[in-house]
């Protein structure tokens, strides 16, 4: 096991090597240049100065790997500094959004709570309301809450979030005016009012991602709930008289859980891309707002890091759920 | 002759088809499906040659142009006009002939590129390592965000080759096909793995067929059943990514009507004309479900385990 994760840790480098190499020609063969950021009442010389000071015309394979070193040297130790009050990285150039002249790993920092709330909610929300749904309209196949439930989950796998938010936003804010239409993410809660101002406004956006994430979870959940059912040990459990409830809340749930485990595991990375489109629907000021604008604004480096960040949560959470599967199944063995 | 004769006369051996079709009946869910697809496809393609109002129409005349704003419904526009005067069932039309049009196209990107590499992967062993290796990484790609970058790289040299319209079509349709293709070729290549170990491969092989020929004759036409699936559900995901796009203000040029266009449109207007992000938004969902419904159906239909009951 130690050796596989190690193997697979080390497997997942020249992977998340080579995706920077896309994601980083790739966005550089951007048209927009950071010149035209700089305002026109910049005398020349020192506009050419500033592109100068910005890297911006040495060849593409240095700017890869000052990149690189900024992403996976500079920008650690400067994350050391400010928890232990170090100065590993003094004088070490930063990442610099072309936008805002300010390092991009502090933006993404100011931004990444906002997003995490909120997904995480709405990923803890779908989980709850799934798991309970799928497993008993799998103990209950083809009955009427089976069917509606069935039929649910596949109108919230079709329907896409950027029509339930704006349903949400027509139904709830405009015309029953409970919920505010656009996430204040300056709010800040000091006492039981403005929390309850949180929870309101948090309440439309999760529940657009809490929806459409439960409907894909509890169509596992199902149908691994149905697989477990007709296994020889639930018949065995029954046979020796263990109760109904706990042959199906010990035996099958413990077993149904292991493949959807690692669904959610996988599914992690996928909402927070998913979650570019919620936070443009309710103006949540997250880092998928933030890659929408650094994109419109043509600013590589933010690009060019968010989509590496993305990546990494994608390779990262991959081998998580891989390595789940071999924990919670004793039936996989990984040499 | 008797009717009892020709009966046992003729035990009409029923086809494989037939035999598909009596299954895919009895999917309540995908009949339902084909049943609104079809109407949406009649009213998209069929419906302008009845309400020939063109969609781009804004009338020249400047007074005229404020007077014909933002009207309600009414028997000269059944779903109102928009905020420069244009009608919107005209709109919902166009806009629909673009949707489809685009899951279809991206579909048949995505399943080409899917099913060579499956195929290539699955009957040559030396290919397979690369290539598999290959789906994994295009699998840990952020999509969305790599897509968005893609569109704002290549739209405006797209769009001086082949004019605004076309260019936005030909990057979108293959830009989501380049990256939609990895599920296809994964459930392709487990199916070519299987077959391989069939006996009829291998008196093929004795009779020393070529692989081309293999792959043509023998391999292709026997993994057609989840290739015909993973293309139904392909469509849905298609409309879904193109109108996210649209929707994120990165998809077709503004007055270019397509269904996410039409929804980002109406959402500056939500407030006082909420219908106009209803009809495009209601449109792309029910074609979603009922396509998803169809991929569902034919899942089962095609599934011989499953057909026999």
């Amino acid at each position: 096991m130690l050796t596989y994760a190690l193997r697979r840790l080390l497997l997942s480098i020249p992977t998340l090597l080579f995706i920077s190499l896309v994601i980083f020609f790739l966005v550089d063969l951007a048209p927009g240049s950071p010149a035209s950021e700089i305002p026109l009442t910049v005398p020349a010389e020192v506009r050419v100065k500033i592109l100068e000071a910005m890297g911006v015309n040495d060849p593409v394979h240095v700017r890869y790997l000052l990149w690189l070193k900024q992403f996976f040297w500079v920008e650690p130790l400067h994350m050391i500094d400010g928890w232990f009050g170090t100065t590993f990285s003094e004088g070490m150039q930063r990442i610099i959004s072309y936008q805002s002249r300010s390092p991009v790993m502090d933006i993404i920092a100011e931004r990444i709570p906002q997003t995490l709330i909120v997904i995480g909610t709405a990923y803890l929300v779908a989980i709850l309301i799934a798991l309970p749904i799928g497993i008993y309209s799998a103990y209950r196949q083809y009955s009427w809450f089976d069917q509606i439930g069935t039929f649910v989950s596949m109108v919230g796998y079709s329907v896409p979030t950027f029509f339930t938010g704006v349903l949400f936003i027509v139904i709830f804010a405009v015309t029953l005016g409970w919920f505010p239409q656009i996430y204040d993410t300056t709010h800040e809660v000091t006492d039981w009012d403005s929390f309850l101002y949180q929870v309101r406004q948090m309440a439309m956006p999760v529940m657009v991602l809490g929806l459409f994430n439960a409907a894909e979870i509890s169509r596992y959940m199902r149908s691994s709930t149905l697989e477990n059912l007709n296994q020889d040990y639930v018949r065995t459990a029954r046979a020796k008289g263990v109760s109904e409830r706990s042959v199906v809340l010990k035996h099958v749930l413990r077993n149904s859980l292991i493949p959807v485990v690692t669904v959610i595991a996988i599914g992690i990375p996928t909402i927070f891309g998913g979650a570019i489109i919620t936070e443009s629907v309710f103006k949540i000021n997250g880092i998928g707002g933030a890659l929408i604008g650094a994109i419109h604004a043509n600013d590589l480096p933010m690009v060019q890091t968010l989509t590496f960040i993305f990546a990494i949560l994608i390779v990262v959470f991959n081998l998580i759920a891989d390595l789940l599967y071999g924990l919670l199944d004793p039936r996989i063995r990984y040499e | 002759m008797s009717d009892a004769a020709t009966a046992i006369a003729a035990p009409q051996p029923r086809g494989r088809f037939a035999d598909v079709w009596r299954q895919f009946k009895s999917h309540r869910g995908a009949v339902a499906g084909m049943v609104v697809l079809g109407a949406l496809v009649l009213f998209v393609f069929a419906g302008p040659l009845i309400w020939r109002v063109d969609p781009t129409f804004v009338n020249p005349d400047a007074v005229e142009m404020m007077k014909s704003r933002n009207k309600p419904p009414s028997l000269a526009a059944p779903l109102g006009t928009d905020q420069l005067g244009r009608d919107m069932l005209a709109r919902l039309m166009a806009g629909g002939q673009v949707s489809l049009a685009v899951g279809l196209v991206a579909m048949m990107i995505s399943i080409f590129i899917g099913s060579t590499i499956g195929v290539m992967a699955g009957y040559f062993r030396r290919l397979d390592g690369p290539l598999m290796r290959m789906t994994d990484l295009f699998l840990s790609l952020p999509l969305l965000p790599l897509l968005l970058v893609m569109m704002m790289l290549f739209r405006d040299s797209l769009a001086g080759a082949f004019g605004p319209e076309a260019g936005a079509f030909i990057l979108i349709v293959s830009a989501i096909g380049v990256t939609s293709w990895m599920q296809s070729a994964r459930i392709v290549r487990g199916e070519v793995l299987a077959l391989k170990e069939r006996e009829f491969v291998l008196a093929a092989r004795s009779i020393g067929t070529t692989p081309t020929a293999m792959i043509l004759r023998h391999v292709l036409p026997n993994v057609v059943s989840p290739i015909m699936v993973a293309a139904t559900l392909g469509i849905a995901a298609a409309i879904i990514t193109e109108s996210a796009l649209s929707f994120l203000g990165l998809g077709f040029p503004p007055d270019f009507p397509t269904w996410g266009r039409l929804l980002y449109d109406g959402v500056q207007y939500m407030q006082l004309y909420p219908e106009r992000v209803i009809w495009p938004g209601l449109a792309i969902s029910l074609t979603v479900l009922s396509v998803n419904y169809i991929g569902d159906g034919l899942r089962d239909a095609l599934d011989p385990r499953i057909r026999g009951r």
